[in-house]
């Protein structure tokens, strides 16, 4: 059984993914904030594949791209760095990147890499469905990855039953349509997500985009399985040079 | 890759927006709908009977259709063979783009949407779209990269007259591609009501094919021009400078399945094709994913997008459309490349010898008519793409005294 759906039925409430793009702040920064957000009470750790152009991402997620593409970060260091993450790293671990770098690194390479490496799921926002069902799924499954579909408040019923038909491990539910990052007026979110809460999901779902603290995070959770974090974490590693004390910091704020 | 229909009809790509291994739509959840709605519709709106009396009565009255088909004789004579011009600097507001957001524009009402955004490199689309959004009294924002911004001031304040907002894109080597990203953002942030006019036949399906049937007028004029002068629709040679590629992939349309038309993509070499300040894409890109679309684009082995370099805004774009890497795949067209320092000594020698002062990325396609080994009996078309006023800062600089 794979580490998500594990989760999952030990925990339907709160859960807490919390967002970080390889290589930031540094280059080696990535298992220690991991680890880091491990010891804090994250659930679930999404590692951001940095992309020159990442066209979901509002400017937080731009500029820690640029800077990890700066330190060095490529998909081939990041395996290396993820090469030991199962010896101290028990929770599951999830990829967030755009379809380009990991063309260019080899579509079906990656996945073997990933699950290799003890990567637990795939979020590839430029990943259609008409692509993931002819080309691009038949390597993720065979890898055992769960793939992770987004889905927003104008994502059509049918679509929606579809696209969770093809996921695993959880859905990304998109607060609004937005780029990340972008503050949101959680009342209106409410209502979609207990549209999603009646829809007769077979996957549990995280709500994504806006939420920054513990009140967005306590808005979402009462109408979701909990919550994904970004670019407000991001913001918080800005503004500070010890990963773990920020790390210990903000998921405090969150969380308690 | 075979599992897309590989189509040998270069007009129609598959029901999902391929051309070959080309093209596709590789967008975040957040835009489906509205690329959906786009991609159920575009082709029903456009066949419309009244839709395209709108848009041809727009495109004769206010932009000034047909452009002319003239005929160069000094250029002709010192190249040795007969040279067309396909006058789109004629158009209203100065180049081919406005061919394209006439279309869009009522596309648009159509579609129920109030407000346009756009991206622009040269600032000629920026302008086109600025002036449609005027004439049907719709909200505008250009979005702009800042470079971009400073080397075509007169095209900025165009747009301003206009009353479109201009925001400048600081991102990345803040052009065209930044410029891209920041509207395709925009468009994701404000989806219902908004609709994005791509300028170039890049982006995510139905925008390539959209973006290439509303500039398909002017090879379609080309075709019955060429016949009233020469007695035949068809050129031997067709020549056009390519960014992302939407006045070649109008002024090839009609000749795409044509195989005797030889078609010819001029792409900016910058400083050189391997100078490391170039935006050749074709000769320097790989198979790849930009802007919604599978193409050939120019990147580093890790897949990380490189920042091109042109002298001229419109061309300074490290993809190509999906259907002009098709064409290049398939051998179908011949693409070729012209520098800096050719491009603006083009630009000279056809303004004294022609009186026509073409834009920098129309340059382009002038300098590979040498290069070519044409005949006396070849018939070729220059894609006279826009008018070089917009350039004349950049000119100035280089004017001998």
């Amino acid at each position: 059984m794979s580490r998500l759906k594990k989760l999952f039925e030990v925990q339907q409430h709160r859960v807490l993914n919390v967002y970080c793009t390889a290589g930031y702040p540094q280059l080696n920064s990535t298992l220690l904030v991991m680890k880091s957000l491990q010891e804090n009470g994250a659930n679930i750790i999404e590692i951001g594949m940095p992309y020159s152009d990442p066209l979901a991402d509002g400017e937080v997620i731009q500029v820690s791209s640029h800077i990890a593409l700066e330190n060095g970060m490529t998909i081939e260091v990041l395996f290396d760095q993820l090469s030991k993450m199962r010896e101290t790293i028990h929770i599951p671990v999830v990829l967030m990147g755009y379809m380009n770098p990991i063309l260019q690194y080899g579509f079906d390479q990656f996945c073997k890499k990933a699950k290799e490496v003890g990567v637990d799921g795939l979020i590839l926002p430029d990943l259609p469905l008409y692509e993931f069902e002819h080309l691009y799924g038949k390597a993720i499954k065979e890898n055992e990855l769960d793939f992770i579909f987004l889905v927003t408040p104008e994502t059509p019923t049918e679509r929606l039953q579809k696209l969770d038909s093809l996921s695993s491990g959880f859905l990304y539910a998109v607060s609004s349509s937005a780029t990340t990052g972008t503050d949101k007026d959680f009342s209106k979110v409410a209502t979609y997500l207990q549209k999603l809460q009646s829809a007769g999901l077979k996957n549990p779902f995280l709500v994504g985009f806006g939420i920054k603290d513990k009140a967005s995070f306590d808005a979402v959770s009462a109408y979701s399985n909990g919550a994904i974090i970004g670019s407000a974490y991001i913001n918080a590693l800005s503004k500070g040079d010890n990963v773990e004390t920020i790390t210990k910091q903000f998921l405090n704020s969150v969380l308690n | 890759m075979s599992v897309f229909n590989t189509t040998t009809n270069y007009q129609k790509p598959s029901s999902e927006g391929y051309y070959g291994d080309f093209g596709g739509a590789y967008i975040p959840e957040m835009l489906y709908e509205n690329v959906e709605t786009l991609k159920v519709q575009y082709l029903q709106i456009m066949e419309e009977p009244a839709f395209k009396a709108e848009v041809a009565a727009l495109l004769k009255d206010y932009v000034g259709r047909p452009t002319p088909l003239f005929l160069a004789e000094r250029l002709s004579k010192e190249i040795g063979a007969t040279i067309y011009l396909k006058r789109e600097d004629l158009c209203h507001t100065g180049a081919h783009k406005i061919n394209n957001t006439i279309g869009q524009i009522i596309l648009a009402q159509r579609l129920g949407k109030t407000k346009i955004i756009a991206e622009t490199g040269a600032g000629q689309h920026g302008v086109a779209t600025a002036t449609v959004c005027a004439l049907k009294g719709m909200e505008c924002v250009v979005y702009m990269g800042e470079k971009d911004i400073e080397r075509q001031a007169p095209n900025v304040a165009r747009m301003k007259m206009l009353g479109a907002k201009v925001v400048p894109a600081k991102s990345g080597s803040k052009t065209l591609k930044d410029a891209t990203n920041e509207a395709i953002r925009a468009w994701i942030n404000e989806p219902n009501e908004t609709h994005y006019i791509i300028g170039s036949v890049v982006g995510p399906h139905p925008y390539p094919d959209m973006v290439a049937r509303f500039q398909s007028v002017i090879s379609e004029e080309v075709r019955k021009q060429l016949y009233e002068k020469t007695g035949s629709e068809l050129p031997t040679h067709v020549v056009a400078c390519v960014g992302g590629g939407s006045n070649a992939a109008g002024a090839f349309y009609h000749f795409l399945n044509e195989p005797t038309v030889e078609l010819i993509a001029v792409e900016a070499a910058g400083h050189g094709v391997h100078s490391g300040m170039s935006a050749a894409t074709t000769q320097l890109g790989t198979p790849g994913i930009l802007h919604g679309s599978k193409s050939i684009l120019m990147q580093t082995k890790d897949g990380q997008v490189v920042e091109p370099h042109s002298i001229s805004a419109g061309l300074d774009y490290p993809g190509i459309g999906p259907l002009h890497a098709f064409l290049y795949e398939s051998k179908r067209g011949t693409f070729m490349s012209a520098t800096d320092e050719e491009a603006l000594e083009s630009a000279f020698h056809i303004s004294k010898i022609e009186g026509i002062i073409p834009a920098l990325e129309t340059a382009h396609a002038f300098s590979v008519l040498p290069k070519m080994g044409l005949k006396p009996t070849d018939v070729v078309v220059v894609c006279l793409s826009g008018r070089g006023d917009k350039d004349l800062d950049t000119y100035m600089k280089f004017i001998k005294d």
